[in-house]
């Protein structure tokens, strides 16, 4: 059965009707993201940042910001990932995410130091969530051996744990893994890269 | 694919089809209104959704009950504005006035809804006979009286 050929007859046979364009479904897109916000059903709610070191996504939800992620960790997989972990009640609407990408504007131009955001941290859990949460107390422009954190929350063998909870931090820049460095001084992996890892230590250094 | 996908996908993937669905069921001065209580219903219901359901099909079914609701005046009719005369002001073959595009206006209900679901909405007849009511023997010809209804109306003979 040709079904393409037929549709473009049928379009045709109706006539007068206009295509649709894609700032009427922009349009109609915000639209509805706004009346979900209202209505109590945007369970997440994301946007994108260009920044130094690429574009980020954001993503939040009620509770607060849920999910920072880089451009090489794929961002369908990560919506994908949110969708299954969180809630598949996912729309692209920036407007919860403006004050989270201000202080991460701020951050990358060296003006912000610490961030004042409420976050949701319910991607993590068990160990990780607690080497997350002491994370934050590493001051800006410094940092700490993966040893180091590992002793700080008292679990001085979990060094490899603490390596695994800042691979796996879903709140990068904002929970400051980057600043979890190797005992011998070399900046070590990091999700956004090694590169941006090291961009960020010297952003931290010179800010 | 054994996860649900986005919402947002959904919307992106589907969001087209639905507006040209609600545009030819109603028109373009209520397809908007149709398009987002549309998205908004689903959104709400989409949890519940099965993994392995007809999406498009589920938001055409739903694009159709919010049409339904338009033209029977059972949802929200617009507020006439006080310096409008009251009555009937427009004519119209239905009890309402819709602003359908070209030649759909004059067919029967029926016979739109299912050239609308069928050649639009991309669904089978057994999706449409769903939605309409009825066998999916009479959608099929509904939809095919329809057309050729529409090719009388236009004057062509192909």
């Amino acid at each position: 059965m040709n079904t393409r050929h037929r549709d473009t007859d049928v379009s045709d046979l109706i006539g007068g009707s206009a295509p649709v364009t894609g700032s009427e479904l922009r349009i109609l897109h915000d639209a509805l993201a706004a009346q979900a916000e209202s209505a109590g059903l945007l369970d997440v709610a994301y946007r994108t940042l260009d920044t130094t070191v690429g574009t980020l996504l954001l993503a939040a939800t009620s509770i607060g910001l849920v999910r920072v992620a880089y451009e090489r960790e794929g961002l369908d997989t990560v919506l994908e990932g949110l969708a299954t972990k969180v809630s598949a009640r996912i729309l692209s609407a920036p407007k919860r995410l403006d004050d989270t990408a201000r202080q991460l504007d701020e951050y990358f131009a060296g003006r912000r130091h610490r961030f004042d955001l409420p976050v949701d941290l319910s991607l993590s859990a068990g160990f990780r969530r607690t080497v997350l949460t002491y994370l934050p107390v590493i001051p800006y422009g410094q940092t700490a051996s993966y040893g180091a954190v590992a002793a700080a929350v008292n679990n001085p063998k979990a060094v490899r744990a603490v390596g695994t909870a800042c691979a796996t931090n879903p709140l990068p820049l904002i929970i400051p893994c980057h600043r979890v460095i190797r005992s011998d001084g070399l900046a070590g992996s990091y999700l956004g890269g090694p590169e941006t890892k090291r961009q960020l230590l010297e952003l931290e250094a010179t800010a | 694919m054994t996860n649900k996908q986005p919402f947002e996908e959904v919307v992106s993937q589907h969001g087209r089809t639905v507006l040209r669905v609600c545009r030819a069921v109603l028109g373009s001065a209520d397809a908007d209104d149709a398009w987002s209580e549309t998205f908004l219903s689903a959104l709400k219901a989409y949890p519940q959704l099965p993994v392995d359901a007809n999406v498009e099909a589920w938001l055409v079914t739903i694009a159709h009950r919010k049409a339904i609701d338009v033209t029977r005046g059972s949802a929200r009719r617009p507020i006439p504005l006080a310096e409008m005369p009251p009555g009937p002001a427009r004519d119209g073959a239905d009890d309402r006035d819709l602003d359908l595009p070209g030649s759909l206006a004059a067919l029967p209900e029926k016979q739109r809804f299912a050239v609308v679901y069928h050649y639009l909405g991309g669904l089978p007849y057994g999706e449409v006979a769903a939605i309409i009511g009825g066998s999916v023997e009479a959608s099929r010809r509904a939809a095919a009286d329809g057309i050729a209804n529409l090719r009388k109306a236009r004057g062509t003979i192909q």
